[in-house]
């Protein structure tokens, strides 16, 4: 059978001593954790594994002896180091040891229980102790959607065991060289526990900090909550403008990660961590972006140009109207229809650049006050800047939905009528259509309706098409912000930040290295940790938006574009999705 | 153990195939790839600057030329550092699990390891590639619930595609250390 040692490599220069870690029976596999020095007290040893055992869940055990020979052979040393497997019995019963000058170690097992004493070939695998201990496997079968108390099964994969081993034993890591405890021990951490002022003094201060965040913004949500603001007309405008549902998102965003509960498991540590990076990086553009805005009077530049903007749209879409009211494209129009048609839009156009006018004194104060909301992060500022565009917008909206409808209607007035025209009907019970005997004068009034309708189709459709592909061109311009503002929320910054500095921490597998051989020893190998890449990364840790992407696929769009039904394709139906 | 050889891909390259046997149940398979020849590289240059000479011509634009040196030095590392393959190499270790490793022009490595106890058997396949029909081997990984069927297929040497001599090769290798491994891992 083989044998598998998984060694430390923080070990390798270690003196001599006994051989702590894991057996793994079903891999045939020995983990070692850490050396114990002499002298020691074998009672004392015993006890001490039980406490650890106690409290990390892991059976640690005497595995077997490691001889270090620095000076020259002694056999006393060769026959005490027998005598101690007698004391802790474990099979097998490893014997590793190196020579003064030589890479290569010489490794026996001893099996006590068979009669004869079978060879067993030896794999000696080196690790770095700490890399395994700080580092999270992603295996690719494993979703992270998993319920947080389903542990994977133990052979699902046999590496992950010796990972889970070295992170569960970091009680045992705790005790170093320095300790007045009865015991030595050599690992990774034996030259001192590794901590960092910073870190220590940042969870000191983050309870208290913590505890007054939480009290603040349930102050805002209760506020946000209050009943004011579930009357219809402001509970309409609020769940119609998109910087609402973003300024409420990042709130719940805030309340997650400053709550006082403690991150139960790693993957809601590294949620809140990417939820924080994003946030801090959205408040420092945001803050940017305002003190760029805020200088040389930009505001008033901005609020002076917004005016004549809206008058040369208001103006560019007049030209057009009048366009399709004379010959448009060399098509030749129903004259009363086009009349009718384009003189209702030219009025409503008129309303609205009156609307405008109106407000023009206020909008530099409004764009002042609104700007200064940039400093709640640059997602709301593009929020506020895609509610703007709505707004500004807002004739074309109409004039899409009034073409929409008028078209709608035509279409479906025409495909009953040609159902008329050949003597069969819509049977609504049966949802299929049936054959149906018309009186005379029911099939006369039809087929005139039917013509009639028929020949304004194009006039019709021309001013359908027109407004549609300019509320085509506003919902673009709509979904560009929006995908910015997707980008800024969902992507794990932290946990890219992390693959690209500590890449052992986000491992999806190991690599091995075959070292250098020599014949009669046994092979020797160092495993690696095999970083994830950047794209399941990003795949793995992303998080969940609200994201508005269209829902319906190509082929559904062009037909409700042909039918005439309103489309809303970036329809926002308040709940998270993935 | 070492032993270097050279054999021919499928369409008719040269490959350096380079075996070591590092114990009885681990060995190591590396198959070098054909350098990036300098003939293709001078062609590829001589185009890209030749439409931007053109255009520079038509439009007198300076930038155009400034954007072509951009285009060609981002383009050629790009293609040293995701594209182009120097070596592929397959490790077994017999009881711990098969590795591959490609390493890239540009330094580049990128590693997979399939534990053992996921391998249901390393085969060599057929396959119609364009006008082709080649062979290719593979490994056929358990399905974790049902462990008859296979879950997946991971075809190896995919850059390099040697023939099936070299294959056939590497396949009684593997199926040594496989069924070796099969004993060792019944027998208590």
């Amino acid at each position: 059978m083989v044998l598998k040692v998984f060694f430390p490599s923080c070990c390798c220069s270690a003196d001599s001593g006994l051989l702590i870690g894991r057996w793994i029976p079903e891999q045939n596999s020995a983990v070692i954790l850490a050396v114990v020095h002499f002298p020691f007290i074998p009672f004392q040893v015993k006890q001490y594994l039980s406490e650890v055992q106690k409290v990390s869940q892991v059976e640690i055990v005497v595995l077997g002896t490691w001889c270090n020979n620095k000076q020259e052979k002694e056999e006393s040393l060769g026959k005490f180091l027998d005598d101690l497997g007698t004391i802790f019995s474990h099979e097998p019963w490893l014997q590793l040891s190196k020579e003064k000058g030589s890479k290569f170690w010489t490794c026996h097992t001893l099996s006590r229980q068979a009669g004869t004493p079978q060879e067993d070939q030896i794999i000696l695998i080196y690790y770095d102790q700490r890399k395994a201990m700080l580092s999270q496997l992603h295996p690719p079968e494993m979703s992270l959607d998993n319920q947080p108390g389903v542990i994977p099964a133990p052979d699902a994969s046999k590496l992950a065991a010796v990972f889970d081993t070295v992170a569960r034993s970091e009680v045992l890591f705790l005790t170093d060289r320095y300790d007045d405890g009865p015991l030595k021990l050599s690992h990774w951490q034996s030259e001192g526990v590794e901590a960092s002022i910073i870190v220590e003094l940042a969870k000191q201060a983050s309870v208290p900090v913590c505890m007054l965040l939480t009290l603040l913004l349930s102050l805002v949500s209760g506020l946000c909550r209050s009943r004011i603001f579930k009357f219809w007309p402001l509970s309409f405008i609020w769940s119609k403008l998109s910087t609402c549902e973003q300024v409420g998102y990042r709130l719940e965003h805030l309340k997650f990660v400053f709550s006082n509960q403690k991150a139960e498991n790693q993957n809601q540590l590294m949620r809140k961590a990417n939820i924080f990076v994003s946030l801090l990086l959205d408040v420092a553009l945001g803050i940017m972006l305002l003190s760029w805005l805020y200088r040389k009077n930009r505001i008033g530049q901005l609020a002076d140009a917004l005016i004549p903007v809206a008058d040369h749209v208001a103006q560019e879409l007049q030209d057009l109207l009048q366009w399709l009211m004379g010959v448009p494209a060399g098509l030749k129009m129903n004259r009363a229809l086009d009349q009718v048609l384009g003189r209702f839009f030219l009025y409503h156009i008129h309303l609205w650049i009156s609307y405008i006018h109106l407000l023009s004194p206020f909008i530099e104060m409004i764009l002042w006050y609104v700007g200064l909301s940039a400093c709640l992060g640059l997602t709301v500022v593009l929020s506020i800047l895609s509610d703007i565009i709505a707004l500004l917008t807002f004739h074309i909206y109409c004039f899409y939905v009034y073409g929409a409808r008028l078209y709608c209607l035509k279409i479906y007035g025409l495909s009953s009528l040609w159902r008329l025209f050949r003597g069969k009907k819509w049977n609504v019970l049966r949802q299929r259509v049936d054959s149906c005997s018309y009186d005379l004068d029911q099939l006369f009034i039809g087929t005139l309706l039917f013509t009639i309708l028929l020949f304004l189709l194009p006039t019709t459709a021309l001013y359908y098409l027109v407004f549609t592909l300019l509320r085509l061109l506003v919902v673009i311009v709509q979904g560009l912000i929006h995908f910015l503002v997707d980008l800024i929320d969902s992507l794990p910054l932290y946990s890219i930040g992390l693959r690209l500095c500590r890449s052992y921490r986000l491992a999806a597998g190991v690599k091995f290295r075959v070292l250098e051989q020599e014949a009669g020893r046994p092979l020797r190998l160092l495993m690696q940790i095999n970083p994830l890449s950047y794209g399941s990364v990003v795949q793995t840790y992303r998080l969940p938006t609200y994201s508005c992407y269209p829902k319906d696929s190509w082929g559904s769009l062009c037909k409700k574009l042909f039918f005439g039904e309103l489309i809303y394709p970036w329809k926002q139906k308040g709940d998270k999705q993935d | 153990m070492e032993e270097r050889r050279s054999i021919s891909d499928i369409y008719g390259g040269r490959l350096a195939l380079q075996r070591r046997s590092y114990s009885p149940s681990c060995r190591e398979f590396c198959l070098g790839c054909p350098r990036l020849s300098l003939r293709s590289l001078t062609a590829a240059t001589c185009a890209v600057w030749l439409v931007a000479y053109g255009l520079f011509a038509l439009c007198q634009n300076s930038m155009v030329l400034s954007t072509a040196i951009f285009i060609t030095l981002l383009g050629l590392l790009g293609y040293l550092h995701f594209v182009k393959i120097d070596q592929e190499t397959l490790l077994i270790i017999g009881s711990l699990g098969i590795q591959m490793t490609s390493s890239y022009a540009s330094g580049k490595e990128s590693t997979t390891f399939i534990e053992m106890g996921k391998v249901k058997d390393v085969v060599i396949n057929e396959a119609i590639y364009m006008q082709k029909v080649i062979y290719y081997l593979c490994i056929l990984l358990k399905d974790p619930v049902e462990p008859q069927r296979v879950s997946q297929v991971v075809p190896v040497f995919q850059s390099a595609k040697p023939r099936l001599d070299c294959l056939i090769e590497v396949y009684r290798s593997c199926q040594e250390i496989l069924a070796h491994q099969a004993v060792t891992s019944t027998s208590p």
